[in-house]
């Protein structure tokens, strides 16, 4: 019933979710030829190049950093964080489309999801993981991060369970794992269509062995849609939760700028406004270069671009709830944050936070530039931005000047810093560039049910 | 920090390189077999055998690059500590330490029962421009780890300050000349004897005409009782004295005043009004300044009688700090006002010049001053001229308060010259080809002396045939001699000396000398031919002499164990007004630019520039570390339109220096203030190179201050490192931040509670308070009247618990690792702001924040109520820190700890553990301490009584601002504290409930003048 | 039963329709082992081929009750009874801070049962079946449906039920060797 209605519902809309004019075999062949038959292109070897080149240099700051230490970062006493906890947050953040799109839009049966699910996963993926790179290396001593876990030990002595810290490797890691099954179980049958439909014997046996020798009976269907369902239901509380767990590590604190209840939602408003502008990010180059104009509509980046207006707003109410409880408690700590933020050494940041993620972004409004993939692509790279400065601004400026003026300093980040925040976005291309070359980057089953023919007619 | 990162990496390189290799060349094994063939009394004599064995040479070669200690480059710790693993000569040696085989009397026990882990106490005394200070020394089975004061010494009453707590990190100093040099090469005590018989023989026939002995100031009778003996050896030779921070104008003033030159002591528990002419005897530097911080603050209880403190002062300084009035005013123009308060009691001191609107606040102090006869004190400073002395001294015996509040007593200084004159005859007779031989003992002429004598020159231009350096430290001075014999550390040495009271206090030898060092006595006592005499019996058998009475074995033992011989206090001398009137200096146009030397207040002279320690102690007011600056009051800076660490340059009559400009809130006007001692080109690894010299400006006519200065921008600018980042309490935003509590006098009386505020409610928590009230509670309470800004406790608690010195680089990044730090705050105009000192210890707070943000539980609290910090298991999230209000916590992003080198090692504390990379640490409330306390008080089944035990901080603290104990215990004194109206918690309304609080400060200024004092 | 060397009968049909169609008659008509194959998840064959309970639900409950309540007990073991600290003043057993991580705990074990248990029930992973011998079965991922009648149903006699299928108009049929 649920392709039924769905199927209405698209034929109506404006722009298709999918081009008309395609059926089962050629949708398949469309997606997984991309896989299985079309040659590599030059672009994507210089492309996966380059990207390979700045992981590398990733690794080579962070074997600095164990050899001597956080030291070679700018951070200090007071300002004990740094750029680690501005690039985890802010991976953290665009780690959260991904199961936004696959796990909530299903349960609200937004067909359109289809076409982007897949990658917006693949993209989770990697962004939680330059995320969690993060804690682990900014500690001191990086090597004994596993006593975060608890493990028995001889000294039979756990971890805290008070800190917002050890929540956070709760929250994360769950939610890469929950993640991943997701994406790996919406995977099975695709890979099951590669393993019949690749040439090559190694690719067969390769294929064949992750398709779990999926064979698409009607039982494993039944099932197989429950347990979607089930983890969907399970996926949307936790993607909630993991962004509020993240801002408690801040509202938990008692540090002026940090001590806020407004953090939670406003993290995760802030989580998915970035998580989107990544997968248009990603979504309008790759639907150019692989010509899936098609799959990937205008539609899709309406929507997209209507999510991060809704977001926006969101967000931009957290900064004003932020802002008149600076002056509403009149809590003199809290009220010179405001003032500092507004005028203090890192005003600049401040204000490009508000021009890059509340002004800029209202152009959205126009919808010209919704369906523009330039115009998008622009916008989508200055909320990026803005959403970095965002995190900036909260854990930098916050810790600059606390309560006694006498432990005010500043933070200038090293060139260390800067190569590990660049690493982890070449990893991040890294590992897209590979996914899209070896995986289908669009769910191929899932497309076929929003085929017309898919519908049975009684 | 990277690019310096990189030289970094290369400079462990070339610094490790040698340290390694000797193990080829010249291993420890060789070295101790070379040890083992002699044994006993000879054991470090040895060391000239192995001097003479090739290898030995070929180490110290390696050991001694040509010219090493002009490391030229950007300064990098880590680097320099590699280096000093590599500058480590006699690493086989450093090793092994033993007690000196003379019987040496510990403060407490009988040496014989060393027991491991068990510290002992030995009273002995550091020595700083000739005067003494009394201390005790804390040993670790013959390792001397800590310097504290001497209860039992009128100097001390257990109070030290920073200079003698550091000299410590001093005598362990790699850098420290380990060998004796001639011309260059490492030579032998044994050939430097022989050599010196030929040139003494030929002066025996001049009568010595030739020679010429150059000391710093001396206040051991025992070394001047053997100067004068070898001066009776060869009538013609001469004795100079010079240091640069001398005290000629107190000696001059006191001739001027009474035609003889006395010393001035002062009793300040005694005075109800002082009035300080420019006198900054509240700090380290300033002789007695120990005893007068605990004398002034005892004065300064706002529930007793409490004293009034005017300041004149012509550069801020902590001592002006405290005044209930300070007058920020060129030094040229307190002559004026010295004689306008004097020209009432002394018409014949000559009539001052017409004062100027500035001054007129002379008046009512007056007034006060003849309201308290025989309870007041005017005290002029070193560093002003002869007439004020005069002046004062003419007030002070007007005023009925000489023999009461104001003693003079005999000069301290066992040959008081005026020593500058004294330097000038000297460089006279080197020019005039008069001088064979000069013997120079100690100090550094070449660097220090003023510009004018051209003294280096006169040493380059080697017209002195036999040239002799002997001192700690092979500095500028010591490449223009001979020969170079390296002094012993007065922790390896018999000695003794005076206090600022005349008091002696022989100083007893920890260690036998780590690099084999020679005593005053024995290189005196060798200059007269007895070579073979051990320093201890020179020194004993001195005082043999002067031993009157019957058994001279018990008043020996008890003056080592006291650490001071009973009777050698000065008697106060009435000495009678000679009336002279003096020449009336006209001061300079107030218009020209003057500029301020004083000797700097971490670094004094220069001496202590490789004193990691000192070199990172914020000075008091500017908080600056690793350098000296102009300090220009912010008056002239707006009118010359300079901003802090712009460089420029000083011309002043001809001579130029440049250095970068701090801006220093209550700088007078027309005036900038340098500080001597920085610039050192050869001062070791820490030293050489730091800040910028200020010496090339100073000439004998004008040594303290001169005028008609020009100063220019150079267009550069300089990277400055101050360890506190905003000096006042009032923010940006206009707020103004209630952290240091104050109130007049007047005020606290009606409204005694002032400093109290609405604390958030105990009760008010979803959980149930935990429950501290069995046992021990620690707490401690900061009496911020009290606190003078001294930074005592800083040195103390860095020497008592392994804390790492970082260097500027790391400073400027804002890594400093002080557990302890007095913040200095300003408030009020500018140009005259008030200032407050506030000790920052942890705050052990009951409900600790960063406790609660560990993730791995390496900070929790104790059953005592302290925040401990579990080292091993700290991953290093630094969350705790965020999430500290005090900011007290503090990390070690890089290894900041010496792992490498051996004399550090012996120094450390060992009952405290030193901390590695990645891992956070902060005060402890000295926990080492509370344990041995607890443990000996559970042997002895009894509780831990109030006031045995005290925090590294307390003990050193001169004032008695801070105290720590038992808070259950109503009747310590810390719960009394805590039960006055004027304590309070900073940021108690954040709920943490610190067991540190603060007595707020109050100030008794002069309700007649208050008004026009309260300029803001 | 008796062994035979034959898995099954399968028919091929080129419409998810057509299969429900074919697939409801086959039910209908009384065969019992009896399965369907399809590219794409279609709701009503599981009801056409007679399949009705699925136990992933329960599987996952009992996973996420576990996860919950391990999470809670842990951490109260772990701060108040194995090892308790005075953290910050606050009371070994503060319960409101183990909330966080007793959620993450319940999503986590609920998550995996989910995916396990549906993998479990489904007899996945299993590389090799029978059906795959059937050249034309590779398109059953692609674009073509398919309809088997195990050899071990009661009704299955390799001529009739061959019969049967031929009356469902099928794109072709085709036996599965076992």
């Amino acid at each position: 019933m649920a392709d039924h209605t769905e199927e209405v519902e698209v034929r109506n809309a404006r722009a298709p979710v999918i081009e008309p004019g395609y059926t089962f075999g050629t949708v398949t062949d469309k997606i997984s030829s991309i896989v299985l038959t079309r040659p590599t292109s030059t672009g994507w070897f210089v492309g996966f190049g380059a990207a390979f080149l700045v992981t590398m240099m990733l690794l080579f700051a962070l074997g600095y950093l164990f050899v001597k230490g956080t030291g070679i970062w700018g951070i200090n006493i007071p300002i004990g964080w740094g750029f680690a906890i501005v690039n985890f947050v802010w991976w953290i953040g665009i780690g959260h489309a991904g199961t936004l799109i696959s796990a909530i839009l299903l349960l609200l049966r937004q067909s359109w999801r289809n076409s982007i699910n897949r990658f917006a996963e693949a993209m989770t993926l990697f962004a939680v993981a330059c995320a969690g790179i993060f804690p682990l290396v900014h500690t001191g001593r990086p090597w004994l991060a596993y006593w975060l876990f608890p493990y028995p030990n001889t000294m039979q002595y756990w971890p805290q369970f008070r800190s917002p810290l050890l929540w956070d490797v709760f929250a994360v890691s769950t939610y890469f794992t929950i993640s991943l099954l997701f994406w790996f179980i919406g995977l099975v049958p695709d890979l099951a269509t590669l393993r019949d439909r690749s040439e090559s014997r190694w690719a067969r046996i390769i294929y064949g062995i992750l398709a779990l020798g999926w064979r698409g009976s009607a039982r494993h269907w039944h099932r197989y849609e429950s347990a979607y369902l089930l983890l969907a239901g399970l996926a949307t509380p936790l993607v909630l939760s993991v962004h509020t767990v993240v801002s408690f590590d801040f509202a938990i604190a008692i540090v002026p700028g940090w001590h806020t209840t407004i953090f939670p939602p406003y993290f995760v408003a802030g989580a998915i406004y970035s998580g989107f502008a990544m997968v248009l990010m990603l979504a309008i180059p790759i639907r150019k270069l692989y010509g899936l104009e098609d799959f990937i509509t205008d539609r899709h980046l309406q929507n997209s671009a209507k999510v991060m207006l809704a977001t926006g707003w969101i967000v931009a109410y957290g900064y004003g709830i932020e802002a008149f409880m600076g002056w509403y408690s009149g809590n003199r700590y809290d009220a010179f944050t405001l003032w500092n933020r507004l005028h203090g050494p890192y005003a600049f940041f401040y204000w490009m936070l508000l021009l890059c993620n509340i002004f800029i972004p209202q152009l959205l409004w126009i919808r010209k530039l919704r369906t523009s993939p330039i115009g998008l692509f622009a916008i989508s790279t200055v909320i990026l931005v803005g959403m970095w400065l965002e995190r900036f601004v909260i854990v930098v400026m916050s810790l600059h000047r606390d309560f006694l003026p006498s432990s005010w300093g500043m933070y200038y980040p090293t060139r260390w810093d800067w190569m590990t925040y660049g690493g982890t976005i070449g990893m991040f291309l890294a590992a897209m560039f590979l996914f899209v070359r070896i995986l289908p980057m669009i769910s191929i089953f899932e497309m076929r049910t929003l085929l017309p023919e898919a519908e049975v007619k009684e | 920090m990277d690019a310096s990162h990189k030289t970094k990496r290369e400079d462990f390189s070339t610094g490790s390189g040698p340290a390694v290799c000797p193990s080829k060349k010249l291993d420890r094994a060789t070295v101790e077999a070379h040890l083992a063939r002699t044994s006993g009394p000879e054991y470090w004599r040895s060391l000239e055998e192995l001097a003479g064995s090739p290898e030995f040479q070929e180490m110290l070669h390696r050991e001694f690059p040509k010219g090493a200690s002009e490391w030229v480059e950007s300064f990098s710790r880590r680097g320099f500590l590699q280096l000093m693993g590599a500058s480590l000569a006699l690493a086989g040696m450093t090793g092994c330490t033993k007690l000196p085989l003379e019987p040496i009397v510990p403060y407490v026990r009988q040496p014989e029962d060393v027991i491991p882990g068990r510290p002992m106490f030995f009273a002995s005394a550091a020595t700083l421009s000739g005067y003494g200070s009394p201390i005790l020394v804390e040993s670790h089975l013959g390792r001397p780890t800590k310097i504290e004061g001497n209860d039992r010494h009128p100097a001390s009453l257990g109070g030290t300050d920073i200079f003698t707590q550091a000299s410590i990190l001093g005598m362990y100093d790699p850098d420290r000349s380990q060998t004796i040099m001639h011309l260059g090469d490492v030579n032998s005590w044994s050939e430097f004897v022989k050599q010196i018989k030929g040139p003494l023989a030929v002066q025996k026939g001049l009568g010595g005409a030739g020679i010429r002995i150059l000391t710093q100031t001396i206040s051991s009778p025992s070394v001047a009782d053997q100067l004068r003996a070898f001066l009776k050896l060869y009538p013609q030779a001469k004795w100079h004295v010079y240091e640069p921070v001398n005290r000629d104008n107190v000696l001059e003033g006191a001739k001027l005043a009474f035609g003889q030159p006395v010393e001035t002591r002062y009793d300040f528990s005694k005075a109800d009004v002082i009035v300080s002419l420019d006198a900054d005897f509240l700090y380290a530097g300033f002789p007695g300044n120990t005893r007068y911080i605990r004398d002034f603050a005892s004065r300064r209880n706002p529930d007793r009688n409490m004293s009034r403190f005017y300041a004149i002062e012509s550069t801020p300084t902590s001592t002006g700090a405290k005044a209930d009035h300070r007058y920020p005013m060129r030094a040229s123009e307190i002559e004026a006002v010295a004689r306008e308060f004097a020209y009432s009691v002394q018409p014949i001191l000559g009539r001052p010049r017409e004062l100027p609107e500035t001054m007129r606040f002379v008046g009512p102090i007056r007034d006060e001053l003849s309201k308290h006869p025989g309870s007041s004190i005017i005290i002029p400073g070193d560093h002003q001229p002869p007439a004020v002395h005069a002046s004062a001294h003419a007030l002070n015996a007007a005023l009925g308060n000489v023999g009461k509040t104001v003693f003079c007593t005999d000069p301290v200084d066992a040959n008081p010259v005026n020593q500058i004159e004294s330097l000038r005859d000297l460089v006279a007779d080197m020019r005039a080809g008069k001088v064979d031989m000069l013997i120079i003992m100690g100090g550094n002429p070449a660097y220090d002396a003023p510009a004018d004598l051209g003294f280096e020159d006169a040493l380059k231009s080697s017209n002195v045939a036999l040239r002799v350096h002997y001192g700690l430290y092979r500095n500028e001075t010591a490449e223009y001699c001979h020969w170079h014999v390296n002094e012993a550390h007065y922790l390896e040495s018999w000695g003794d000396a005076r206090a600022y009271d005349g008091t002696v206090s022989i100083v007893q030898p920890l260690i036998a000398p780590l690099y084999g060092g020679r005593t005053a006595n024995e290189f005196v006592s060798a200059l007269s031919g007895i070579s073979d005499v051990k320093g201890y019996d020179l020194v004993r058998t001195y005082w043999q002499k002067q031993h009157t009475g019957a058994d001279f074995e018990a008043f020996w033992r008890k003056s080592l164990n006291d650490g001071r011989i009973e009777g050698t206090t000065y008697a106060p001398r009435s000495v009678a007004a000679k009336n002279a009137t003096m020449p009336s200096t006209d001061s300079a146009d107030p218009n020209t630019l003057e500029v301020n030397f004083r000797r700097d207040p971490s670094i004094y002279d220069g001496q202590f520039a490789n004193n990691g320690w000192l070199q990172e102690l914020p000075k008091p007011m500017s908080k600056l570390t690793w350098d000296n600056a102009v300090l220009v009051g912010p008056k002239m800076a707006a009118r010359e339109g300079l901003a802090t660490e712009d460089m420029v340059m000083i011309e002043l009559n001809g001579r130029r220096m440049t250095a970068p400009v701090w801006i220093q809130a209550g700088h007078p006007d027309h005036s900038v203030t340098v500080y001597l001692g920085y610039g050192r080109t050869r001062a070791g690894k820490a030293g050489t190179g730091a800040g910028f010299n200020a010496y090339p400006l100073r000439t004998t006519a004008a040594p303290w201050f001169a005028t008609g200065a020009k100063l220019a921008k150079t267009g550069e600018t300089y990277k400055l490192a101050s360890t506190q980042g905003y000096q006042t309490m009032d923010t940006p935003d206009g707020d103004t931040r209630p952290i240091v509590r104050e109130a007049s006098l007047a005020k606290y009386k009606e409204e005694p509670k002032f400093a109290q505020e609405e604390q958030p409610p105990h009760e008010l928590t979803l959980y149930q308070n935990y429950d501290y009230s069995k046992g021990y509670a620690w707490g401690m309470a900061i009496d911020m009247n009290s606190c003078v800004g001294c930074n005592n406790c800083m040195v103390a608690c860095q020497s008592e618990n392994n804390i790492a010195v970082v260097g500027k680089e790391q400073v400027v990044r804002g890594r400093h690792m002080h557990w302890i730090r007095v913040d200095a705050y300003y408030q009020g105009d500018r140009d005259n702001p008030k200032a407050y000192f506030q000790p920052v210890p942890c705050m052990q707070c009951e409900n600790a924040p960063c406790e609660l943000v560990c993730p791995v539980g390496a900070t929790l609290h104790s059953t005592e109520g302290l925040n401990d910090m579990v080292y091993n298991r700290c991953v290093g999230t630094r969350y705790c820190s965020n999430n500290c209000p005090y900011k007290v916590r503090r990390f070690n992003f890089l290894l900041f700890q010496d792992w490498d080198t051996q004399q550090y090692k012996m120094m450390r504390n060992p009952d405290v553990t030193v901390r590695s990379r990645g891992v956070m640490e902060k005060c402890t409330y000295c926990i080492q301490r509370i344990t041995e306390h607890r443990i000996d008080a559970e042997r002895a089944d009894k509780q831990i009584e109030d006031g045995t035990l005290q925090t590294a901080c307390q003990q050193s603290c001169p004032a008695n601002a801070i105290i720590f104990g038992n808070i259950n215990d109503p009747n310590s004194r810390v719960a009394k504290l805590k039960a006055q109206d004027r304590n309070y918690a900073v940021l108690g309304d954040l709920n943490t409930r610190p067991r540190t609080t603060y007595l707020a400060e109050v100030r008794n200024p002069n309700p007649e003048i208050e008004p026009q004092a309260e300029r803001s | 039963m008796k062994t035979t060397p034959i898995y099954g009968m399968m028919a091929e049909f080129d419409s998810a329709t057509a299969l429900v169609e074919a697939a409801r008659k086959t039910h209908q008509a009384g065969y019992q082992k009896i399965d369907a194959y399809s590219p794409f998840p279609v709701e009503e064959l599981a009801e056409a081929i007679g399949f009705h309970t699925n136990r992933v639900a329960l599987v996952t409950l009992i996973g996420a009750a576990i996860g919950g309540l391990s999470g809670y007990l842990m951490q109260y073991w772990m701060a108040a009874v194995s090892y308790p600290t005075n953290i910050g003043g606050r009371p070994y057993h503060s319960w409101p801070s183990f909330i966080v991580i007793t959620f993450e705990l319940t999503i986590l074990f609920g998550g995996i049962s989910a995916v396990l248990g549906m993998l479990a029930l489904n007899g996945l992973p299993m590389p090799y079946h029978p059906v795959f011998n059937v050249p034309r079965f590779v398109m059953a991922s692609k674009d073509r449906f398919f309809l088997i009648i195990f050899s071990t149903d009661p009704k299955y006699d390799p001529a009739g039920t061959r019969q049967f299928l031929q009356a469902l108009e099928p794109r072709s049929i085709s036996e599965v060797p076992s």
